[in-house]
């Protein structure tokens, strides 16, 4: 058990300290950084989903005044191979999908860069490509194992045996369509190669995870490499790893004599290469006794992935540690298609995960005629289920409790299709929500004095629009024993000590332990009175409690529904989560990321999805006009509450990551209250007014 | 996209033989539609003529009861309007049930009008389409097309008008007032837009360097007794998966006039004269509404994902004439 920080700053409701610079303008973003005589890059991307670019005629583009270069497969400076298919561009004429990146213009002003790539002209070797997910393809396969590094299956007990004697049961095949992350910033970077080596700037959710890449790709020395993102508008995932823009920049940096290429992705370019949540195919079977008792969980997940490179999200974990039962099976099984490659967005694996197993368990409840909160709490288990590990603290069955009684779940009609109210028909659902406690090595903090009781505190962590940088400032602040007002945070550049990426909601974990561990050494060392310049830097410890415990965040989400009597339009007025997520840090800044994660929930369960045309093998509503993001008017009331609680385990701090935790279960709570509604059972995520329309069905 | 120029000639006669005299040439609005598509490569004038200081930006008040409104008024000025809103509250609501705030505040009248298709093969160069390049194919047909239309359509082309606005116009008579090379015309709003036919790169009835000055509302008694209604996957900021404008006037429970368009069914704003004349001088009353209604979709031919469309509009109309005819409970 580790000695808790006790908290002073933490769990004040702080302003960001970014907050001013963000609305005044002041903030740079990458593409924002002034350097002198840029030069701008336009991609050219292939227009086939597989085969090979035969030539590329370039001198239209060339000859157009302004136009510097043009980048193609045949003339681009060679990278080390071997490394990543997702990021060796340029090396090969082959094409991989659609959409690939194929080239690059370089010229003076974006508009001549853009002009000058319209008049490329491609010539192919088309081959037919393969776009297409079902479950009935033969040639699925099962991945060695899961994002980040899970069993591909588990196998417990006899699940079939158990679900054909079952007394109560639900079989059915949950689907949720391809997604794209699109944060509000999109991927942009300034690469500049001059003699002091390469600098970037860029948007990124990990300053040091991109460096390491960038120097494996380009088969440079980390002290040759520099990347600075100070600050960040969103990746959700998308910037949690390199993607070929990156190397495009930088490939077109080698060419530019020094002068710093700008490549500003366009929102259009962000459904073709920078990553997104591929669909699933969940076959999901629950069996239980006549009281409610699951005997046997199973989700058997078909989801795709990249014929160039393997990325298997991890959407059955959640059915592994959910519920107890005797009897479990999770499967996973991909198709290698003509597609890009897919990778993280917001809780990979759990977010899809409980969509499928959450609407199931209503099913179930309706199946043995209980209340579903009532289902949910009597198949809490004691231990995790999935590992027989003591959960270091769960209270999934508190948040559903305190959930039902401030959305008033106790008025609720028992049967669906109950109320109509002007036109709307009205209903209730609820979903569970739950996320890991990931943590991971590889962070260290400096803490140096600089007089007067002020201190700076050092890493080269990323704050992508999440807080971080506000929670740092409080956690060192207590680890310091000194008011949040004398510490300064710097973040956002490889040239302060190594920091893991944001992602898996581990942040706060693994650098707040980095900056409570140095903090304390440095009083160690130094005392309570240190002089200025004193200084001193350590790693992130060991979080022992990780081995024996089994760590996750719950929660339960609850949505009211209104499904139009005449359209089928649904609008969700009413959302309410409840959350168990350790030690909050800073109250206004977790409840951004909760009803955050929230929104997203609820527009993945109404609005988003990527239509892939299969003929030609992309996503044809490829601009945020027509794949639709929830809208402020979509977004009527959303709460998100806490529970106080006390977790001496995971962290100094205490605290579970709470990033994305808000997304997970949001769908099924919409899914269930729009059942609860209408009685119509939509298994397919987005759900659209078509679905309750009874001559379209 | 390409470089192009740019002008704000002093009068509308320099406007229009500019463009009528520049096949490149394309009338400025607001530019929030003819802007995306230069830099998609959809459009590629090679000189832009701004006409939004040109054509007025006035509502004026006809001696009918009516009102003129000029091609430059901005959407969000015409919403706001208190005649418009008093007069005309089936247009005010079809303006703010369109695009978000800040399109409104740059969109214009002319411009609304003439936007195109937002069918997703339109607007991107790689895909063939029928109606950016005659000959290509629709990829739609077979392809992506819920927001597609269901009546009126033909093999070469199976898009929907997106504007809301037009619909509205559509509704209530109004009448297009055009200055081309050879002078002045009318148009009824109805028949400015085409259906698709062989022809699906043409929009409307207008020749190139025709500019839209003004459109007339012809006064309607039972005007204010009007309503748009709009459905919509998102709660705003999305374009009508179908769409409703009418305006009823009952008299001793019989239907003495009515006026309806549907959005988001055609290529077109669809006038529905077959309900109407269904509906003169028959009770105002659900049922009625109802057979009306499917009187008017009866030959709809949905694509392979649209047919939700079809009992969406039906139902639809039934609600809003429901309603509109409770509102004119007293006469
Ligand atoms: C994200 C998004 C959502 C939207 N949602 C909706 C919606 O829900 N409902 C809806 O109705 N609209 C919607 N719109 C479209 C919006 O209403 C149009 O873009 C706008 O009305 C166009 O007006 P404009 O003045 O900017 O036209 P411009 O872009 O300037 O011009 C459009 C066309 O009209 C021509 N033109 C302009 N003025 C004249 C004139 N006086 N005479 C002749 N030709 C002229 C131009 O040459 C061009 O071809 C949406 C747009 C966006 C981007
Ligand atoms: S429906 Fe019309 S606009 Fe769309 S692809 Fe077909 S021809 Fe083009």
């Amino acid at each position: 058990m580790t000695n808790l920080l006790s908290p002073s700053a933490m769990g004040t409701d702080r302003v960001r300290v970014d907050g001013a610079a963000k609305v005044t303008g002041r903030a740079r973003y990458a593409c924002e950084h002034p350097v002198p005589h840029p030069v701008y890059l336009h991609p050219l991307q292939a227009t086939i989903a597989r085969g090979t670019v035969r030539e590329l005629h370039t001198d239209d583009a060339t000859a157009l005044p302004g136009v510097l270069t043009v980048l193609t497969p045949f003339n681009a400076p060679p990278l080390e191979t071997g490394t990543d298919a997702e990021l060796e561009i340029l090396q090969s004429p082959e094409v991989a999908f659609r959409g690939q990146l194929i080239g690059a213009v370089l010229a003076e002003t974006p508009e001549i860069a853009r002009q000058a790539a319209g008049l490329v002209r491609a010539r192919y070797d088309r081959e037919p490509h393969d776009v297409t997910l079902s479950a009935d393809r033969d040639d699925l396969y099962a991945p060695e194992v899961v994002n980040p590094s899970l069993p591909t299956d588990t196998h417990d007990g006899d699940p079939d045996a158990a679900f054909a004697a079952a007394q109560r049961a639900v079989e059915a095949t949950y689907t949720t369509p391809m997604l794209h992350n699109n944060p509000m910033e999109p991927h942009a970077t300034i690469a500049i190669w001059d003699s002091d080596g390469l600098t970037l700037y860029d948007s990124t959710q990990g300053v040091h995870a991109m460096r390491e890449v960038v120097t494996s790709v380009f088969g440079l020395e980390p002290d040759q490499v520099r990347v600075l993102a100070p600050y960040v508008g969103g990746g959700f995932g998308s910037k949690g790893t390199p993607h070929a823009n990156l190397v495009l920049a930088v490939l077109a940096a080698k060419r530019t004599a020094g002068r710093p290429v700008k490549f500003a992705v366009t929102r259009q370019q962000m459904f073709s290469f920078v990553g997104y949540r591929t669909p699933t195919i969940q076959r999901v079977r629950l069996g239980a006794d006549a009281d409610g008792r699951l005997v046997s969980i199973s989700n058997d997940v078909v989801e795709q992935t990249a014929r160039i490179k393997e990325f298997a999200e991890q959407t059955g974990v959640p059915a592994r540690s959910m519920y107890a039962a005797p009897n479990r099976r999770t499967t996973h099984r991909l198709a290698a298609l003509d597609v890009p490659v897919p990778s993280w967005m917001r809780a990979p694996g759990e977010c899809p995960g409980m969509f499928a197993p959450e609407v199931a368990m209503d099913e179930l409840a309706e199946a043995c005629g209980l209340d579903p909160i009532e289902l949910r709490v009597r198949n809490e288990p004691e231990t995790d289920p999935d590992s027989g590990l003591p959960f270091s603290s769960r209270n999934l069955v508190a948040c559903l409790r305190e959930g039902a009684r401030r959305f008033g779940w106790d008025r609720r009609p028992r049967l669906p299709r109950s109320t109509l109210d002007g036109g709307w028909w009205v209903g209730t659902g609820v979903a569970s929500s739950s996320y890991p406690v990931h943590s991971a090595p590889g962070s260290s903090a400096t803490v140096r004095a600089t007089g007067g009781g002020r201190y700076e505190v050092l890493i080269g962590a990323v704050d992508i629009g999440t807080g971080a940088w506000t929670v740092l400032t409080q956690i060192a602040a207590d680890a310091l024993a000194v008011p949040a007002e004398r510490v300064d945070v710097r973040i956002g550049d490889t040239d302060l000590p190594e920091a893991t990426v944001a992602g898996g909601s581990s942040g706060t974990t693994n650098w707040g332990s980095a900056i409570v561990e140095a903090a304390r050494e440095f009083r160690q060392k130094f005392g309570a009175d240190p002089h200025p310049g004193d200084e001193l830097t350590a790693g992130m410890p060991e979080l022992p409690g990780h081995e024996r415990f089994a760590m996750r965040a719950f929660g339960a989400q609850f949505a009211e529904v209104r499904v139009n009597a005449d359209t089928g339009e649904v609008r969700v007025p009413r959302l309410l989560g409840v959350f168990a997520a350790g030690r909050i840090l800073n109250p206004r800044t977790a409840r951004s990321q909760f009803i955050g994660g929230m929104t997203m929930g609820l527009s993945m369960a109404l609005h988003e999805e990527s239509v892939v045309d299969e003929r030609f093998g992309f996503v044809v509503n490829h601009d945020l006009a027509e794949y639709h993001i929830a809208s402020c008017a979509d977004v009527a009331s959303v709460q998100a509450h806490w529970l106080d609680e006390h977790d001496p385990h995971v962290n100094p701090m205490g605290s579970k990551g709470i990033g994305e935790i808000g997304i997970v279960g949001t769908a099924a709570a919409v899914a269930n209250a729009a059942y609860h509604a209408t009685g119509v059972r939509v298994r397919d995520l987005p759900i659209k007014a078509d679905e309750f329309l009874e001559e379209a069905r | 996209m390409i470089p192009f120029d740019y002008r704000r000639p002093d009068d509308i006669g320099t406007a229009v033989a500019t463009v009528t005299g520049n096949p490149r040439a394309a009338f400025l609005g607001g530019g929030t539609n003819l802007v995306d598509h230069m830099k998609l490569g959809v459009a590629e004038p090679e000189l832009l003529v701004d006409v939004t200081g040109l054509t007025s930006r006035d509502i004026e008040r006809l001696p009918d009861g009516g009102l003129r409104v000029g091609a430059g008024v901005r959407n969000s000025d015409l919403a706001a309007d208190p005649l418009v809103r008093e007069r005309f509250p089936v247009l005010a609501q079809a303006l703010l049930s369109g695009a978000s705030g800040q399109l409104r505040n740059l969109a214009t009248t002319g411009g609304n009008l003439l936007q195109r298709t937002r069918c997703v093969y339109f607007q991107d160069v790689t895909t063939p389409c029928n109606k950016r390049e005659p000959g290509q194919g629709c990829s739609a047909l077979e392809g992506y097309h819920r927001h597609h239309a269901v009546l009126g359509a033909s093999r070469q082309c199976v898009a929907v008008h997106p504007s809301d606005l037009a619909v509205a116009l559509a509704a209530l008579d109004a009448v297009v007032r055009v200055q081309g090379p050879g002078g002045e015309r009318t148009i009824p709003a109805e028949t400015l837009h085409r259906l698709p036919g062989e022809h699906p790169e043409r929009d409307t009835v207008l020749e190139h360097g025709e500019l839209i000055t003004a459109v007339d509302l012809p006064g309607l008694p039972f005007g204010p007794r009007s309503r748009y209604r709009k459905a919509r996957d998102r709660a705003s900021f999305a374009f009508a998966l179908v769409s409703v404008a009418a305006a009823l006037d009952v008299a001793g429970g019989l239907v003495r006039d009515v006026r309806i368009a549907f959005g988001g069914l055609a290529h077109k704003p669809w006038r529905a004269r077959l309900a109407e004349d269904a509906l003169r001088g028959r009770p105002a009353a659900p049922d009625e509404f109802r057979a009306a209604a499917e009187a008017e979709l009866a030959d709809a031919q949905p694509l392979r994902d649209n047919g939700f469309k079809v009992p969406m509009a039906r139902n639809m109309l039934v609600s809003v004439l429901t309603e509109l005819s409770a509102e004119d409970g007293a006469a």
